[in-house]
Formats: C-alpha cells, sequence, structure tokens
C-alpha cells in the first residue's frame, strides 16, 4: 500500500509539469499581452500614456523577457506560494481569489450538501421500488434536470423570480453588504439568497447521482448475497443498508476526487448568469482581458486539484474494496 | 423398476421412412430469419421495441431534416428587420374571426411606445387580419448560398406580419432565427463528434494495438488533458481564437476544441478493448498471414465493437451542443452574424430584457428538446448495440 501510495506521488510529478506547460502556453497564445490592450485602451480614451511606468511594468512582470524565463519565474514561484499578479485588479492573485474562494466553498459545500440530501433518498427509492410509478416519475423528472443545462435554468428562474416577486434574485447578498465586513446581518442575507444557486447547480448533479445510484444498487440487489441475507431472516431496512448499498457506493466514492475542483470553481456560467461573486466570473474575466497570471494560475489550481482528487479517491478505493487493493487496478 | 414387467413386450420398431439426422438442426423460417440476421439488423429490432428512444429518433431526424431546408421553413430572411416591430411579442395564430370561419391567421399589432417607462407596447388590432399564405414567395434569401429563390412554405399576408415566436431587439422575426440557429446548432455536435471520433479511434487504437511505449505515452497525454476541468479550458482555448477570424473558421475552431476534451474518454474505451482483443486467435491469425495493422485494426477488430462506439458517441453529442451553446451565451463561441441557439441566448443574458419581452428566451426549449432526444436515443442505442442481451 505504501509503495502504491509512493508510486502515485511520484506519478503526480511529471503530470503537473505537463499541465503547467500546457497551462503557460494556452494563455501566452492569445496575441499581445495585457498591457498592450492595457495602453490601447488608454489611447481610445484620450488619456497619455506613461511609457515609464509601462515600461516599469513590463520590467516588473518579466513581461520583457523571453518565453522561458517568464515561464519558469511562474512555476517557482506558484512552488513559494507566489501565484503572480493581477494586472486586472492590481492585486496579487492570492488577495484577489482569497474572498471570493471562500464564498465558492460556501456555495459549493451547500450544493454538495443538497445533492447528497435529494439523491440518496430518491436513489434508494427508485432501486427497491423498480417500475413502479413512484419510480417511473422520478426518473422521468431525473431525465429532466440532467437535459436542462444549469445556465438556462438560472435564467428562467431569474425570470420567474422576477415575475412573481418583482425581485432579482441574482447576487449572493443584499446590495447593502457588498464590500461591507462581516457581520451578522450579512450572513442572513447571504444565507437567504444561497438556496437560489444550490438549487440551480445541483440540479443536474442531483439527476446524475439518482441515476448512478439506482443502476448501481439495482445490479447489486440481484446478486445471491441479497437473497441468502434475505433467506437468514436479516430484516430488508438492515440488508439493504448493510450490503448492497455499500457495495454500490463506490461510484460515489470514485467522484470525491471529481468534486474537489468543481467546490473551486463552482458551477462557472450559472455564476456568470445569476452574478455571484464567486470564481467563475473572475475566471471568466481574467481570460478576456488576457490577465494571464491571475487565469493561469487559477487554471493551474483547478488542474492540481483535479490530479490530487483523482489520487484521493483512488486511494479512498483502494482502502475500502479490497479487490482493488490486491489487483492494484483503479476505478473511474 | 418392479413395473417393468408388467410394461408389454413391444415390437422392434424401425421407421422406414427416410432419416435426416440434422432435423433438429433445421430452422423454421421464422427462426432462420433471426439467426440469419446480420449483427445490424438485429439491433434494429431491437432498438424498435424502445418506444421512447424510436420517438426520439424520429424528432431528431425531423429536426436535422429541417436544417436541409431552414431558408424554406422560416417565414422570413434570417437578417430581415422589420424596424415598425421591435420586440413585438408573439402572434397566436387563430382560425375564427368574430365566429367566422377565415383559417388560420394573426390579429396585427397596435404599437406604441409607454414614455413613462419607456417599453414597448403592443396591443391586438383585431380589425387587422393577416390570414397566412402558403407555398409563397416571400423574402429572398440564397438557398446553401447557392442560388437565391423566393419559396417559402408559410409567408406573413402582404403588408401584414407573421410573427409565431415575437421578434428580438432590432426586430427579426425569432422563429425564423430558431429555425436558422439549428443549422449550426445541431452541426456543429455532429462535426465535432466526427472529429473526437476519428481521434479516438486512431489514437485509442494504435495505444491499445502497440502498447509498450506508445501506449505508456498516450495514457499519459490523455491523464494530462483530463485533469484539466471542462468548462475553464474550454473558455480559455476560445479566448485564444483570434477576433479577426472569418465566422466560418470561427465555427470550426469551436468544433475542434469542443473535440479536443472528448476524444480521451472513446480512446481509451478502443484501447482497453484492443489490449484485449488483440491476443484473439482470429487477430493473431491475421498477423501470421501477414496483414498490416491498419488492416488489422480497421478490418478485424474494430467491427466487433463499432456499435458500442457509436452508442456512447450519441451520447456525448449532447455534451457539444450545450458547450457549443454555454460558450456562445457567454459571447466566448461563435459571433454573429453566425447564429446558433447559443448566439441567440446570448441577447437573453440581461435580466431585465428578459424580464420585459421573455420571449427572447424562447431558443431554451429546442435546447432542452434536442438534448432530452438525443440522451433517450442514445440510451435506446446503447441497449440495442449488445442485441444478443
Amino acid at each position: 500500500m505504501l509503495r502504491y501510495v509512493a508510486q502515485r506521488l511520484l506519478m503526480m510529478i511529471p503530470t503537473l509539469l505537463a499541465i503547467s506547460v500546457i497551462v503557460f502556453v494556452i494563455i501566452q497564445l492569445p496575441p499581445g499581452d495585457y498591457l498592450e490592450s492595457y495602453i490601447a485602451e488608454l489611447q481610445s480614451q484620450g488619456e497619455s500614456v506613461d511609457l515609464d511606468k509601462i515600461a516599469f511594468l513590463r520590467e516588473q512582470y518579466g513581461l520583457d523577457k523571453p518565453l522561458y524565463e517568464q515561464y519558469f519565474r511562474w512555476l517557482l514561484g506558484m512552488l513559494h506560494g507566489d501565484f503572480g499578479f493581477s494586472f486586472e485588479y492590481d492585486l496579487p492573485v492570492n488577495e484577489v481569489v482569497g474572498d471570493r474562494l471562500y464564498l465558492t466553498i460556501l456555495v459549493s459545500t451547500f450544493t454538495i450538501l443538497f445533492t447528497w440530501a435529494i439523491a440518496f433518498p430518491i436513489g434508494i427509492y427508485s432501486a427497491t421500488h423498480q417500475y413502479s410509478w413512484g419510480d417511473y416519475g422520478l426518473t422521468f423528472i431525473g431525465f429532466l434536470g440532467l437535459a436542462t443545462p444549469n445556465f438556462l435554468l438560472a435564467l428562467v428562474m431569474l425570470y420567474l423570480a422576477n415575475v412573481w416577486f418583482g425581485t432579482s434574485i441574482g447576487g449572493l447578498m443584499d446590495s447593502d453588504y457588498i464590500d461591507q465586513p462581516w457581520s451578522w446581518g450579512k450572513i442572513v442575507s447571504i444565507l437567504e439568497h444561497l438556496w437560489i444557486p444550490v438549487v440551480v447547480i445541483g440540479t443536474s448533479g442531483t439527476a446524475g447521482m439518482i441515476r448512478r445510484l439506482r443502476a448501481n444498487l439495482l445490479d447489486e440487489l440481484q446478486k445471491q448475497y441479497v437473497i441468502t441475507g434475505r433467506a437468514k431472516g436479516l430484516p430488508e431496512t438492515r440488508l439493504l443498508l448493510k450490503y448492497p448499498l455499500r457495495m454500490a457506493l463506490n461510484f460515489f466514492i470514485a467522484d470525491i476526487g471529481s468534486i474537489l475542483p468543481s467546490i473551486i470553481s463552482g458551477a462557472e456560467i450559472v455564476a456568470v448568469v445569476l452574478s455571484l461573486p464567486t470564481t467563475g466570473p473572475m475566471l471568466l474575466g481574467a481570460l478576456q482581458s488576457q490577465d494571464m497570471y491571475l487565469a493561469g494560475s487559477f487554471l493551474m489550481f483547478l488542474a492540481f486539484l483535479t490530479v490530487f482528487g483523482v489520487l484521493l479517491s483512488d486511494l479512498a478505493l483502494a482502502m475500502l474494496d479490497p479487490r482493488i487493493r490486491l489487483q492494484g487496478a483503479t476505478v473511474r | 423398476m418392479n413395473n417393468a414387467s408388467a410394461i408389454p413386450h413391444l415390437e422392434h420398431f424401425v421407421s422406414s421412412e427416410p432419416f435426416d439426422p440434422h432435423s433438429i438442426e433445421a430452422l423454421t423460417p421464422e427462426q432462420e430469419k433471426v439467426y440469419m440476421a446480420s449483427q445490424w439488423r438485429l439491433m434494429w429490432w431491437k432498438l424498435k421495441r424502445h418506444r421512447v428512444a424510436v420517438v426520439s429518433g424520429l424528432i431528431l431526424l425531423l429536426l436535422y431534416g429541417s436544417t436541409l431546408i431552414s431558408e424554406v421553413i422560416a417565414p422570413y430572411e434570417l437578417h430581415t428587420r422589420n424596424i415598425d416591430n421591435v420586440y413585438a411579442p408573439p402572434q397566436r395564430l387563430h382560425l375564427f374571426h368574430n365566429g367566422n370561419f377565415v383559417g388560420p391567421f394573426v390579429y396585427g399589432w397596435d404599437y406604441q411606445l409607454n414614455m413613462e417607462t419607456l417599453k414597448r407596447e403592443y396591443t391586438q388590432a383585431t380589425d387587422q387580419i393577416y390570414p397566412l399564405r402558403f407555398f409563397c414567395s416571400g423574402d429572398r434569401y440564397e438557398f446553401w448560398g447557392l442560388f437565391q429563390a423566393q419559396f417559402h412554405l408559410v409567408c406573413p399576408a402582404d403588408g401584414g406580419t407573421l410573427f409565431l415566436l415575437g421578434t428580438d431587439r432590432l426586430g427579426r422575426d425569432m422563429f425564423s432565427r430558431i429555425t436558422y440557429g439549428a443549422r449550426i446548432s445541431l452541426t456543429i455536435g455532429l462535426v465535432g463528434i466526427a472529429i473526437s471520433f476519428m481521434m479516438g479511434i486512431v489514437i485509442g487504437g494504435v495505444a491499445g494495438y502497440y502498447g509498450g511505449t506508445i501506449d505508456f505515452v498516450v495514457q499519459r497525454f490523455i491523464e494530462v488533458l483530463r485533469s484539466f476541468p471542462e468548462l475553464p479550458l474550454w473558455m480559455a482555448l476560445s479566448a485564444i481564437l483570434p477576433v479577426n477570424w472569418s465566422p466560418i473558421l470561427i465555427f470550426f475552431g469551436i468544433t475542434v476544441i469542443l473535440a479536443i476534451l472528448d476524444w480521451t474518454g472513446l480512446a481509451r474505451a478502443v484501447r482497453s478493448k484492443f489490449l484485449a482483443l488483440r491476443e484473439e486467435d482470429y487477430c493473431v491469425a491475421a498477423q501470421l498471414m501477414g496483414a498490416r495493422p491498419r488492416r488489422i485494426i480497421f478490418r478485424h477488430l474494430l467491427p466487433g465493437f463499432i456499435s458500442h462506439l457509436i452508442a456512447s458517441a450519441t451520447l456525448s453529442i449532447p455534451a457539444m451542443i450545450l458547450g457549443e451553446t454555454a460558450l456562445s451565451f457567454l459571447g466566448l463561441g461563435l459571433r454573429p452574424p453566425i447564429t446558433s441557439w447559443g448566439v441567440l441566448l446570448n441577447e437573453a443574458q440581461n435580466i431585465n430584457v428578459v424580464a420585459l419581452y421573455p420571449w427572447i428566451m424562447l431558443p431554451v426549449i429546442p435546447v432542452i428538446i434536442v438534448i432530452l432526444a438525443f440522451n433517450f436515443f442514445g440510451d435506446g442505442l446503447r441497449d440495442a448495440a449488445d442485441p444478443y442481451k
């Protein structure tokens, strides 16, 4: 087991290096850099451009250096926890991301809890009552939820709220509290606004999880050990929870890895539509304005979390499932 | 055993009729039909039994068929502006006017600008009756960019209007625009899946067939690609597309971007199948007879599981359609004058506009229908892909 862990950790290094190269290439590919578009913008507004300042900035951020040197500076900085400097916000990337990160984690955590709370009972019900009316109805609703793209759902919800309540439900808090220090009122306001993004973002995830839980549980329920357990006189609930459900949860553990990056990126498009102060709209803005260090470091961070999440779920699976542990294979 | 003596002794009987030792293997015509049917025929029979899948397939067929003649179906041309009817609400179809049968017609709109709220207000003018014209000549268009024509299935009455789904901020008919948008939105999924299908089969096939170092490199590469969260990478890549590219180039750029992340799943499936299948006797036999790898891959190995691949490919088309819609919605994907459903929805980004003129949100509905249809159809196809079960 220890050898397996060490092997996997070592494998992460080249993977992450390759990812960092790709990310760097992607953020370098658009023609020009942020300073050039900054100059163009100033000129179009008729303002004078302080060339000294531009030159200073260029030197400060190493934009005048060859590409490979920029890359290594960026890479070394990240290893030290310095994610570079955001041109647009005129702040270190860490500080730009900071507050948004907490709000994103908040929204995502509630979304995940919501998904689990809804998906588990429904999935178990559907599987144990296969082909009943309840199963058909819930499966159909699940399909609808799966097919409706989240951002369109957000759009429709915004519209309905506007028509029915006459208010805008966008944002994550009342406008009075934006940029205010944390207070009790702000927390209450956030909690009041939270449910809409949670429901909107959680819908398709819930639908998907219901479908997979149902399918996995149905597979297990047909197996002989279930019949054996029933023949021995185990009560139904205990029988269900103790054996087949545990077996059906492998997919769930394999999923935990992919949850990690999504906690941080937090459903980018929905966030844009609902104008949430999370990391998604920030990344979008950074990509559009060529704020390369902000976009690059954030992409890199997400990719790192994905790699790390896959490792975590592989380890958890290996620990829980002796078949995987003994064969050393991974399940995705 | 004791009873044996009670049974009267029978004489040894030999039938004089000719005996066919193979009679037990002979098949009735119905059986023969089933046993001799090709795999594709079996799949078709199985698919036919899946009602929802068949209906979804028909819907998709209709929609894709409509993209061939979008110009004829749409009552207006894509860019026709009706300056007098900006943000006009949908006109309802009527059959009777004051109890008299008129045939399908719409009432005209009386328009006035509310000077206090600056909202455009339309009221139905029941004195203006515009009967629909069928198989008529209306707006001039260029059919597939090849030749000019004026033929439409439905046109507005002379001097009248026909806005079944309302108009947008430039007074363009939403129904016509959705009809035209289907052409781009639906084909982008097909083109994208074609690219990712080719990449997946070739790369996965090579990795699985040769194994060893090539396999290792491909596997690592796929792992790296998969480590990117899907949407941010799409956004980053489409931010790269130069602004001065022609719309067609942008279209292909977007499809390639959508395909870049999609082929990995397919490649993995192909690879693991190949790893197992290349040890089979028939594959070794082909090798011994001197068949080249390309022939073995495409002639001997692929046909064995191509049906599975097609089924799983069908299931990933909706993700591509959605990807394009999302990117265009954000303004990162296709740009006008190319019109897709996502581009149309881009106008619905401002919730204040949507609240006043909700019909600009209507392209949502075809998107959901197409995605549901593809999901159901793909599900049926996947079940049918294994006809021996």
